[in-house]
């Protein structure tokens, strides 16, 4: 069992889940993600890591509630456990002197790319930061990320902090470097990894997604996360999950990833109050 | 001992009742029922007792088979379950899905008449027994040698490893990736072919002799091969499958395209079927197909039809040369699985929203033996048909497990991502470290791999000794 060490909703719908798994923590590196259950009945879901101590043996995750299991880890109390957190899976995000790097994070990817952002930092890389939400109140860690940029960029769709619109204004903030980026590297969800390549391909500028598709094992065994990177199929947990952007089949992602689109609902069509007025009832009795 | 009496030999193997097709093919309850008592010992009585045991020699784990038959003809079930653990402490898993036909009952001399003695029905019998009376008899563990064995993976392969060793007074801990132990015996074989209580009670019998277990740890990530030596005396790695084989046709990633793994995965292990109460979603599926003919494509097949879809195989050889035990054939072929023989997919065609909708097929007919002894299936021309679908599992096999293979310098890989390891030994080329089952021989039987852990323990148990 893994321990909950703390859990808050850091902006609207997105929860910063710390637990302690220090047989995890002690390897995990940059890009790696985790499979965690919620319950002994849950299923298995990866989960992209957005922090880690290994001295205190914890990893943190940035989780928007959007499904059963986000909606139960969103939940969770400190002190309370969880039977599964297994890893680090997936191979590490390389990591080297590319010179100036842009890292942009969206969603739970303003969590994710933050590791990612530090070690090119302590790689002497240039590192340039963008983080975008809808609006200015989705937006978390700026001062964390402010302490590992040369240059931190906010987009929101409403203008309400930074720049106003969504990552297509990527070209301006490209030509107001100083220097040519020599590399791109994209934590979000899928229409933000695919538009980002798309933007930056005739830049020639090499971009790097993680990808995000389904998992069941997500050691190697089962196959679901299967994705088409340059006409051949890959598997995201063992071959991945970061790839070229250029290369990914993102029609085919895009659509593989809405398999269980109504499944993944059917625990949030409710309010939960029936189920809220049981467990009180049986506290009472 | 006294000459045995001359008696007419009854070549009238005992049948095993099962659930009726028409019910079964509507629940997830075990097929087969088991013997009771008596018919049991009728069957056991069959038994001629050969000096020259063919059945012992055929059998990967050296089952002292006509001890315990012996034992059960006598009505002595506990002394019979004592013999049978002696070599196998898996017997209840073992009864329900070895190969016996290929295997010991292939030795017996009675099967020239179709009288084999029914050994896989005998042990699954002392087993079941043995778990009815409530209480396991443990045998005795000599002094502990102080040496440590990891035991990477907790499938077939790793379980008789950790048995054999545990028993020898090595301290054992096995390390699985997965949140329970079995692995393939839990993920992969359905419930209707092996209770996965069946599968618990075994596992709980090795805790009970003092194995540890540790779950969601990967060995390869969550710790290397090189760092568990540091703290472990010899290491065995049975990692198992790894990812799944597909044709290379288009729409393979289509949507409503499964690997057997997954499908199987799905159910088992994470119970699909009882979605929402288990968390894991499948989806109901009207029209399936399932490609291959081994013993993963006759589960997917009988699953798919247990929850209620209209479920073909899809085969590219005749009945004949189906590489599934002919017993799974006949049972799938009961429930009323739809067998299309000499045909190959070549194309998977998908709706506007990326679901398949439709197998593009073509006929085969046999020609010449391949390398396999099997007559190839060879297309007819022309032949192109379309087959409206809206599911197909892809049961044509899988690659060793990659994580281990990759992430452990110093040992030899083969060609096909495999850890190299001896054949009699299961001795790979790293120090301290044995390997076998599937990682070593790609996707195989459970048997199989148990007897690679039986022949690894032997050579590390003498490693362990002579250091």
């Amino acid at each position: 069992m893994f321990k909950v060490i703390s859990n808050e909703m850091v902006v609207p719908n997105i929860h910063l889940l710390t637990v302690e798994a220090p047989a995890v923590a002690a390897q995990i590196e940059p890009g790696q993600f985790v499979i965690l259950r919620s319950e002994e009945d849950g299923e298995r879901i990866p989960l992209s890591i957005a922090d880690w101590d290994r001295d205190k043996g914890t990893l943190t995750f940035a989780i928007v509630n959007v499904g059963g299991t986000t909606d139960k880890l969103a939940s969770l109390r400190a002190g309370t456990d969880i039977p599964t957190v297994v890893g680090p899976l997936g191979n590490a995000t390389e990591i080297g002197e590319f010179g100036t790097v842009v890292c942009i994070g969206g969603c739970y990817g303003i969590g994710s790319i933050y590791p990612i952002a530090r070690a090119l930092k302590e790689k002497n890389n240039r590192v340039i930061t963008i983080i975008e939400a809808r609006s200015s109140y989705l937006l978390f860690w700026e001062d964390k990320y402010k302490q590992v940029s040369d240059k931190f960029v906010t987009i929101t769709r409403d203008g309400s902090r930074g720049v106003r619109g969504h990552i297509t204004h990527l070209p301006e903030i490209l030509g107001g470097l100083p220097e040519p980026a020599n590399r791109i590297i994209v934590n979000g969800c899928t229409f933000l990894m695919k538009h980002t390549s798309e933007i930056s391909r005739p830049f020639g500028i090499k971009t790097i997604v993680s990808l995000n598709p389904i998992m069941i094992d997500g050691t190697g065994m089962c196959g679901v996360c299967r994705v088409s990177i340059a006409s051949k199929t890959k598997f995201a947990c063992v071959d991945g999950p970061d790839f070229d952007g250029h290369e990914v089949d993102w029609a085919e992602l895009l659509q593989r990833r809405k398999t269980y689109i109504r499944e993944e609902a059917i625990p949030l069509r409710t309010s939960k109050c029936e189920e809220h007025a049981a467990n009180r009832r049986g506290n009472i009795v | 001992m006294s000459e045995p009496v001359k008696r007419k030999i009854d070549y009238n193997r005992r049948e095993m009742p099962k659930q009726l097709p028409q019910v079964r093919s509507h629940n997830f309850y075990e097929v087969a029922l088991g013997y009771p008592p008596e018919t049991a010992i009728e069957e056991a009585q069959r038994c001629l007792q050969c000096k020259k045991a063919g059945c012992v020699e055929k059998c990967p784990v050296e089952i002292n088979i006509p001890g315990f038959v012996r034992c059960i003809a006598e009505g002595d079930f506990a002394k019979g379950i004592k013999i049978l653990k002696e070599k196998n402490c898996l017997p209840a898993v073992c009864g329900r899905v070895c190969p016996q036909e290929e295997q010991c009952e292939s030795a017996c001399i009675m099967l020239k008449k179709g009288g084999q003695s029914a050994i896989g029905r005998l042990e699954r019998f002392l087993a079941d027994w043995e778990a009815a009376q409530g209480k396991l008899e443990l045998p005795e563990i000599p002094k502990p040698t102080g040496k440590k064995v990891a035991v990477v993976g907790g499938g077939p392969a790793g379980l008789t490893v950790a048995g054999d060793l545990i028993k020898l007074g090595h301290k054992v801990t096995i390390f699985e990736a997965l949140h329970k132990l079995g692995g393939v015996l839990i993920y992969g074989i359905p419930e209707f072919r092996l209770p996965k209580a069946i599968v618990y009670r075994e596992v709980e019998y090795l805790r009970m002799l003092g194995v540890e277990v540790v779950t969601d740890f990967v060995v390869g990530k969550t710790r290397s091969v090189e760092n568990l030596l540091r703290e472990f005396d010899a290491i065995f790695i049975g990692a198992g499958a790894g990812l799944p084989w597909f044709m290379n046709i288009p729409g393979e990633n289509l949507n409503g395209v499964y690997s057997a793994n997954e499908y199987l995965t799905r159910m088992n292990l994470m119970k699909g079927f009882m979605f929402p109460q288990y968390q894991t979603p499948i989806k109901e599926h009207a029209k399936v197909a399932v490609v291959g003919g081994g013993n993963v494509a006759m589960d997917c097949a009988r699953t798919a039809l247990r929850l209620g879809a209209e479920t073909r195989i899809i085969y590219r050889r005749s009945r004949q040369e189906l590489p599934a035990r002919l017993e799974e054939v006949e049972n799938a072929e009961e429930e009323g699985v739809i067998f299309d023989f000499l045909t190959l997919p070549i194309r998977y065609i998908g709706d506007e929203n990326g679901w398949v909708k439709e197998i593009e097929y073509l006929k085969m007919q046999l020609g010449e033996p391949d390398a396999s002894g099997r007559r190839s299936p060879v297309p007819i021309e022309g032949s192109e048909t379309i087959l409206p679908v809206d599911a197909v599992v892809c049961a044509i096999g899988n690659s060793p497990n990659p994580l281990i293979p990759t992430s452990t310098k110093g040992l030899q890989i083969g060609k096909k991502g495999n850890i190299v390891a001896d054949e009699a030994t299961g001795k790979t080329s790293m120090e301290k470290v044995w390997a076998g089952g599937d990682v070593v021989t790609g996707a195989a039987t459970v048997i199989l791999a148990m007897g690679a852990g039986r022949k690894a323990a032997r050579s590390m148990h003498e490693f362990l000794c002579s250091g």
